[in-house]
């Protein structure tokens, strides 16, 4: 039987060892909750490594956070909950039984809106950095009105760059991932009885935009932004 | 959706279709979240800045698992999941603090002279 037949015969992707279909889907998205949990200890490392640091330079970190530009962040969160929103969507695209054009529509837009998040960042934010040698082990210089506090200014941006970096780089695994989704998709293998793929790669994409929700405030909101009056 | 039971027993659906108008309020509280947490910051709280922030980045958080991410249509054992990894978060960060933060640092910066250690050694010791 060649593959066309087999999947014409099969149409919901079923796999044998299971009970139903109903049961196939709730152990591939259990599957990738586990996964997400391990993400979420991965990232946990950062974070309480932050929050102890942050706890015993608290001033240094309040410098270090004066350095980010809040209008670059604040955009990119935007950009992130709008491209949540369009992958949102486009599983209900296929849940509904949409054609396929209108579920590759939706994954392309999520894709333009997760480059234009690393566009932003790269071109607008970290270029910017190197630019004006705030990237640790880039040619960092220390500034006279930090004092004493330089280096734990720069431990501050070692932070920044290790959370944003790890942030970007599963921006790129997922971009990567839903341009394996719109060839999936082109082939017509989405239907309302199956469309797992989709569903737990949008906990995957979904995930990635609650990390920014934490980074934003957590890395360019320190101290409030009403003592720097701007910089 | 059509029920498909070959078993012939009750099926409990969880594939839930979530409306548009729940998903595009979803994204306006989100926006409003991020629009709340940045203005906020421009105001002096003095230590609840951070605790507000916070707040806010849970609230938001929440919104996106339970809609964006199906929780609130999912089975007990999803949310079973998400608790115990942040359960065990909550353990990495607080056990870590606790230790760094009540940890005592006077004798830190010794270098390395027995003559000097010894005695600690045989002070907690004996």
């Amino acid at each position: 039987m060649s593959e066309t037949a087999l999947h014409h015969a099969n149409p919901t992707g079923f796999a044998h060892q299971f009970e139903d279909l109903e049961q196939q889907h709730e152990a591939g998205r259990l599957g990738m909750w586990i996964f997400l949990a391990t993400e979420i200890l991965f990232f946990g490392g950062m974070f309480t490594a932050y929050t102890i640091y942050r706890a015993l330079h608290l001033p240094a970190f309040v410098i270090g956070s004066h350095l980010l530009e809040v209008q670059f962040g604040a955009t990119n969160t935007v950009v992130l909950i709008c491209s949540s929103l369009t992958m949102a969507l486009a599983i209900r695209a296929a849940q509904t039984g949409k054609e396929k054009s209108t579920i590759i529509m939706w994954l392309v837009l999520t894709m333009i809106l997760g480059a234009t998040f690393l566009g932003l960042k790269l071109r607008f934010e970290w270029y910017h950095d190197y630019v004006e040698h705030i990237v640790p082990g880039f040619g960092f210089v220390y500034r006279p009105e930090w004092g004493s506090l330089a280096p734990s200014v720069q431990m501050f941006m070692c932070f920044y760059f290790f959370m944003t970096g790890l942030h970007a780089l599963h921006m790129v695994v997922g971009l990567g991932i839903l341009a394996v989704l719109v060839g999936m998709a082109g082939k017509g293998k989405f239907t309302s009885q199956y469309y797992v793929p989709l569903e737990i790669s949008g906990l995957y994409w979904h995930f990635v935009d609650i990390v920014w929700i934490f980074l934003f405030p957590l890395l360019y909101l320190i101290g409030g932004r009403y003592a720097s009056g701007g910089h | 959706m059509a029920d498909h039971d070959a078993h012939g027993e009750h099926v409990q659906h969880t594939e839930h279709v979530v409306p548009i108008s729940t998903y595009v309020g979803v994204f306006l509280v989100l926006l409003v979240g991020t629009a709340l947490t940045t203005g906020v910051a421009y105001i002096d709280l003095g230590r609840w800045n951070t605790v507000v922030a916070l707040i806010i980045a849970v609230t938001k958080m929440l919104f996106v698992v339970l809609f964006f991410m199906h929780v609130k249509y999912n089975p007990g054992l999803t949310r079973i999941v998400i608790v115990g990894a942040f359960f065990w978060l909550g353990i990495m960060i607080c056990f870590s603090m606790a230790d760094e933060l009540t940890r005592s640092w006077e004798y830190n910066p010794l270098p390395w002279n027995s003559s000097i250690i010894l005695p600690y050694i045989q002070h907690f010791l004996f």
